[in-house]
């Protein structure tokens, strides 16, 4: 039973082994736990590491268990539902591609208020796993996908976002290892205020027999500018808040001379953002212009969209529109170092839009092992 | 149970999911290491532990510029070298120099003592994981004097955290974790009536109701927690608010509030409905 609530864990994303199975139990053997409640906190407290795993952990008893309680609202309860789902290889059936978004979402609310329980598979409902257009983890083209983590990546929209309700995040990547990757990036020189060179003036004072002999050097400081471009809009907006707070406190620890972040949605575009919600903006050529040739760029971004927004240029009537690809273009041809980090795993990568992309930059899977790679490429002098 | 274990104090009331860390925590050795908004009870949870289990807590609160090694000794070479000049005691033993920290006065103890280190995140990145080996084994070297202090008792560590930094994983998974979330409304007034036993009823109601609808306002920086609330009630009573101002006219707020903006948006939206 209790292996069995491992590998529930394990599939709800707890990152916890044989380890923790073993040391749950050692502490049953000592009679933490006497009923079911007592197993539900003792057990939350050897496999999770932090509040936001609470959430796998309740799902992950739960199902262990056999008593998952649905809560009485029911559209409360479609979404939890929905964000539970499974992830599963994509493949198409149904095919929506030809109504737009408004019809979509038109329906949508239509079948929402149609339906009346929780649903997985088939082809009309809302739900998961099915080739109906809304859902998730679906497998239908052009559909629109419910909360959670796109599964089959054909939603064009996200309604009811709720990723980050709650304690719970999905840990795509772990802060800390990437931020010990990140110092790699330091590129120190002595440029600084003079200071007292220890050793060398206890070294220089030795072999003078004893009197004293000061020896200076300059400070140690960082050369690097840093710029961050980062897709914050639909299925990205979970890694876009790690990854900020990620370069914001490397820059916090002295890694960079300059950094600067901008976000984006799907693709440059005319203006880049740069606060969160994105509402405050700037244009594109001004923040291009701006850039040395120096600079490191990092761009952070699934990369996966429509190809058209890629391809073609996005604008309201009347403006100059270049592709979302041009606008790439440009960045690469002002900074000579520059990497694009991408938080899908690379069997993801061989979308159109990925690959054209990735003809651009050098993409790096948003890992730790992906960012030592992409700090290697950022290090070249320029 | 095969252990000592914690049951809570007459003046630290705790839930069921927190006992049960802390019980793990006892009956596996294993460091306890504790989670949530600044005001839930974090450092004085070690506290009540101690109190509980009748042993003494030794607090090692950790500062941005703590190193691992503070916790287990210090070695004043400064002093020694002064002495060494001046003649004033004897230099020849290192052992006068050298001074236990707190984690190394826990190993040291005689008796079985709580270990608090408070607030770990907010030393250096490297800092916990300097601790792996000290926490594992309970034993440190010092290399001045080639000894090595193994603990007589293994403490009974608890560490507590703001989550400003991430930790590393090898230290979580070291660790039983418990995440103290904020306390409901019934939990309140048991955690209130602990410290305010005389209260008057009407009155905790309407502070307990003007509590919780501060802390759903939106945009606050700091939301008042408990220990503000305790410090607020303390101040009405002492100062005899009748109970209807409580509702209506806000008194002391500047107890929950520490900062200007907070003030201003806790205050604003109520005055919107009265006119």
């Amino acid at each position: 039973m209790f292996v069995e609530l491992l590998i529930s864990a394990r599939a709800r994303g707890l990152s916890v082994g044989i380890g923790e199975h073993l040391t749950l139990l050692e502490a049953l053997s000592k009679g933490v736990a006497t009923d079911i409640d007592g197993l539900y906190h003792l057990g939350r407290a050897i496999y999770c590491r932090s509040e936001t795993e609470y959430d796998a952990w309740d799902l992950a008893f739960a199902e262990t268990f056999q008593d998952a309680k649905l809560p009485p609202d029911l559209r409360e309860n479609l979404v939890q539902w929905l964000e539970q789902a499974a992830e599963r290889e994509a493949k198409a059936e149904g095919d929506w591609t030809h109504l737009d978004r408004e019809e979509l979402l038109k329906k949508f609310l239509e079948r929402l208020a149609e339906q009346k329980e929780r649903h997985d598979g088939g082809n009309h409902w809302i739900g998961t796993k099915g080739t109906s257009p809304f859902g998730h983890s679906g497998h239908a083209k052009g559909g629109m996908r419910v909360g959670g983590a796109g599964g089959g990546r054909q939603a064009m929209n996200m309604a009811l976002e709720r990723r980050w309700e709650g304690y719970r995040t999905d840990r795509v990547l772990d802060i800390r290892d990437l931020q010990v990757v990140l110092r790699t990036l330091r590129d120190l020189g002595r440029v600084g205020r003079v200071e007292l060179d220890l050793d060398e003036t206890i070294d220089q004072t030795a072999k003078n027999a004893g009197d004293i002999e000061i020896v200076e050097r300059r400070e140690r400081k960082n050369r690097l500018d840093v710029v961050l471009l980062m897709d914050a809009g639909g299925s990205m907006a979970p890694h876009a808040r790690r990854v900020e707070q990620l370069f914001t406190a490397a820059s916090k620890l002295d890694t960079f001379k300059s950094f600067a972040s901008y976000t984006f949605h799907n693709c440059i575009y005319r203006w880049l953002y740069t606060d969160d919600a994105q509402r405050d903006r700037m244009p594109t050529h001004e923040v291009l212009a701006n850039l040395k040739p120096h600079t490191r760029l990092v761009f952070v971004g699934d990369a996966s969209m429509a190809p058209y927004e890629l391809f073609s240029g996005m604008s309201w009537p009347g403006e100059d529109a270049l592709s979302g690809i041009e606008w790439l273009r440009r960045f690469k041809a002002r900074c000579s170092a520059s990497v694009w980090l991408n938080p899908d795993p690379p069997r993801l990568w061989r979308h159109p839009t990925v690959s054209a992309i990735g003809g651009i930059f050098p993409m790096y899977e948003l890992t730790v092992s992906g960012m030592r790679d992409a700090v290697k490429t950022l290090r070249v002098p320029v | 149970m095969s252990f000592d274990a914690f049951a809570g104090t007459d003046d630290y009331i705790a839930d069921d999911g927190l006992l049960a860390s802390v019980n793990a925590a006892i009956a596996l050795r294993r460091p306890l290491l504790v989670k949530g908004e600044p005001g839930t009870g974090k450092t004085m949870l070690a506290r009540a532990v101690a109190a509980s289990l009748n042993m003494s807590l030794l607090s090692w609160h950790v500062k941005s510029t703590t190193k691992a090694v503070d916790g287990q000794y210090t070695y004043d070479v400064v002093q020694r070298l002064n002495d060494s000049r001046f003649g004033d005691a004897d230099v020849s033993d290192i052992r006068n120099y050298i001074r236990l920290g707190v984690m190394g006065q826990a190993f040291a103890s005689d008796e079985r003592v709580v270990l608090l280190i408070d607030e770990i995140d907010k030393a250096d990145l490297e800092f916990p994981n300097d601790l792996l080996r000290e926490l594992d084994e309970m034993a440190f070297h010092i290399p001045e004097l080639d000894e090595t202090v193994a603990a007589k008792h293994r403490p009974v560590v608890i560490i507590t955290s703001n989550a400003e930094k991430e930790l590393p994983d090898a230290f979580l998974r070291r660790c039983v974790f418990h995440f103290i979330s904020f306390p409901e409304r019934v939990q309140m007034e048991q955690i209130v009536r602990v410290h305010h036993p005389r209260l008057d009823q009407a009155l905790m109601d309407r502070a307990l109701d003007r509590f919780f609808a501060f802390r759903k306002t939106t945009g606050l920086r700091k939301p008042p927690s408990t220990s503000e609330l305790v410090d607020w009630l303390t101040v009405l009573s002492h100062a005899g608010v009748d109970v209807e101002s409580v509702q209506t006219g806000d008194p002391f707020l500047g107890v929950l509030f520490k900062q200007e903006q907070d003030l201003v948006a806790a205050t604003a939206p109520k005055r919107r409905t009265l006119y």
